[in-house]
């Protein structure tokens, strides 16, 4: 990028200004699959127009996905949607639509180990890409809730049903959201809260070596 | 830009806020002069990459020689404990209840 013109670069608008006071922030990691919902979810409660951040990987992830999969291809772009909320003066939170395949997580550095939760967002059409994101936060001991994106073309399933299916313990809550909604979106923000505190109580929310 | 080795990159996160301390030096490279300029307020790191659309290890190698120049200030981000944080919980769920 060419930089001498650094007077035209966008910044935030006068009114996307966080105050001086803003000592520091606090991350909750929305992941789930392509076309799932995650950057709809983070520009319904976002206080800013959703920002994307990029990072390029380079040969050492190529030729692992198939969906890039082009011999003279020696980069992929990853792209990630976010957005935020100012929760005080001090204090802000920032929402990450992130990328499903664990491949991606390593590209920004604490991006799970730092956040206080994550929200699995899934499309009960492809509940199959769901798996593995829930394996791999279970193994990072990263604490998650699971929220499940309604598409009207999509397949309801009791939760019950979906809990199975997702082979979840009955502790971990499972929600219904429209994530085009603010107040859906911000209530399964809520349940995660909800259920990072009762963790909290119970001294379960411990972060594993 | 090129990049240095891991080891000598700052330890900032995507929500490390990111304050200007001083205004830019005649010294300043371009990216430096409009890392200043947005960090006139509180920035986070994800933010400057975004605005300045480099990748996140791009921007990372650029604030750590600014931060070793003493031209920013990082304001480090809270991040999950073994020692759960109740009122920090309590904060962020009053604030969600407001939007």
């Amino acid at each position: 990028m060419d930089f001498n013109g650094s007077d035209t670069i966008p910044g935030p608008r006068a009114e996307d200004h966080l105050p001086h006071t803003a000592q520091a922030a606090v991350k909750i990691v929305i992941v789930g699959g392509f076309g799932v919902g995650k950057t709809t979810m983070v520009g319904s409660v976002s206080e800013i127009r959703p920002l994307t951040t990029e990072e390029t990987m380079t040969q050492a992830g190529v030729g692992v996905d198939d969906n890039y999969g082009s011999d003279t291809k020696t980069a992929t772009t990853v792209a990630m949607d976010f957005g935020r909320i100012s929760i005080t003066e001090q204090l802000v939170l920032y929402l990450f639509g992130t990328p499903g395949q664990e491949r991606f997580w390593f590209l920004w550095n604490g991006l799970f180990e730092g956040a206080l939760g994550a929200v699995v967002l899934i499309d009960t059409r492809r509940l199959e890409v769901s798996f593995d994101v829930i394996g791999r936060l279970e193994e990072r001991g990263v604490p998650f809730v699971v929220a499940v994106n309604s598409f009207p073309d999509g397949p309801r399933y009791p939760v019950d049903d979906l809990r199975s299916a997702l082979d979840l313990s009955d502790e971990i809550p499972i929600i219904e959201c429209d994530a085009r909604r603010r107040a859906s979106s911000r209530d399964v923000l809520m349940t995660l809260m909800r259920f990072l505190h009762s963790l909290a109580l119970t001294g379960a929310l411990t972060r594993r070596p | 830009m090129v990049a240095g080795p891991d080891g000598e990159r700052a330890d900032v996160d995507l929500v490390t806020l990111i304050v200007a301390r001083a205004d830019p030096p005649p010294s300043a490279t371009p990216e430096q002069t409009a890392t200043l300029r947005l960090c006139t307020a509180p920035l986070s790191v994800a933010e400057l990459s975004a605005y300045l659309s480099l990748p996140f290890s791009v921007v990372t190698v650029l604030l750590t020689d600014m931060l070793t120049a003493e031209l920013v200030q990082a304001r480090a981000p809270i991040v999950r404990q073994a020692l759960p944080d109740r009122s920090l919980l309590e904060a962020v769920m009053h604030g969600l209840q407001r939007l």
